[in-house]
């Protein structure tokens, strides 16, 4: 499906970005995997290697704009081309308004959603001229529904989604599709580590009541990627279990 | 560089960026109206002009960059 075509993920190393990397891996990509320290993505490599695709490792910090701009530039001179971007670089600080710091404010903004412009400025020269391309961006189901302690993140996340919008507007015709996944709750050490009377509101809230795994992320993610989603551009996809509607 | 190559390279530009003929260039002509050029080859243009004459084309100077003859003059200025 993806034979042929060099795919870019940033925050790489484990969670969803690792199960988009396995995926677009399995769907026959070469991959090219980013994150703020190389050696973090050693897991990630050698699963992309047992598929038989040729992986490629890249240190990159996304909140520095200048130094995107030269990742890309040298991915694309390792690699040949991007066809692929997915950016999935994220943190979270999470905190009630009144106590949130200006500090935690910044960073989650300047990791989330300015990290996706960046990184989406940099691939979109290259897609341009090569007048075509697939960019998907994670965002979550809290920047479209919002979450109490979570004003910084959810902020970030409703950023990427118009902005998703926005650059589909402007790079749809040169052949550049840019859209989004909103997952809700998926699986993680962070779930894992909820008390069972929490994890059991939380269930009761999503009508598939079971929390998401990376997989289910990574399967739409590999549709937005790809071909068979050709007539789909500025869209974003709930992979919620139901929880949103 | 002289003027006539600037001029050279500029249309060796514009053909390559907006597939037009060189012999459908004039200095008159305008990027948008005469040479079929949207919002997003403008900016390209700039940018390879940029990168092909090691200048910086503040956006304030590329809204004035209207037609072939303008781009060629910028350039020379610089």
């Amino acid at each position: 499906m993806f034979e042929g075509k060099i795919a870019v993920i940033t925050g790489a190393a484990r969670g969803i970005g690792q199960a988009i990397a396995w995926n677009l891996a399995a769907g026959g990509a070469d991959i090219v995997l980013c994150d703020i320290k190389e050696e973090w993505l050693q897991d990630t490599a050698e699963g992309v290697r047992k598929t038989g695709r040729k992986v490629w490792c890249f240190e990159l910090d996304v909140t520095n704009t200048e130094a995107v701009q030269k990742a890309f530039n040298d991915i694309a001179a390792a690699t040949g081309t991007i066809d692929i971007l997915v950016n999935n670089a994220g943190i979270t600080r999470d905190g009630l308004l009144m106590r949130m710091s200006e500090e935690d404010w910044d960073a989650v903004l300047t990791v989330n959603l300015k990290g996706t412009f960046s990184c989406t400025k940099a691939v979109s020269r290259i897609m341009m001229k090569q007048r075509s391309g697939s960019i998907v961006n994670i965002a979550s189901i809290i920047g479209l529904m919002g979450n109490a302690g979570q004003a910084n993140y959810a902020a970030s996340k409703g950023g990427v989604i118009s902005f998703t919008k926005s650059v589909a507007k402007e790079l749809a015709s040169r052949n550049i599709r840019v859209n989004a996944v909103a997952p809700g709750f998926i699986s993680s050490k962070m779930t894992d580590a909820l008390s069972d009377e929490v994890r059991q509101k939380m269930l009761e809230a999503i009508p598939l009541s079971r929390f998401g795994n990376p997989e289910d992320v990574a399967d739409v993610v590999s549709f937005l990627a790809g071909d068979r989603s050709a007539y789909i551009t500025g869209e974003v996809i709930n992979i919620s279990g139901g929880m949103v509607m | 560089m002289t003027e006539a190559e600037i001029r050279d390279k500029v249309y060796d530009i514009i053909v390559s960026k907006m597939g037009v003929n060189k012999d459908q260039i004039k200095p008159e002509s305008k990027f948008s109206d005469d040479l079929g050029a949207d919002s997003l080859d403008t900016v390209e243009l700039i940018m390879e002009l940029e990168n092909e004459f090691d200048v910086q084309i503040p956006d304030e100077d590329a809204e004035k960059i209207g037609t072939v003859q303008q781009a060629i003059d910028y350039i020379v200025k610089k």
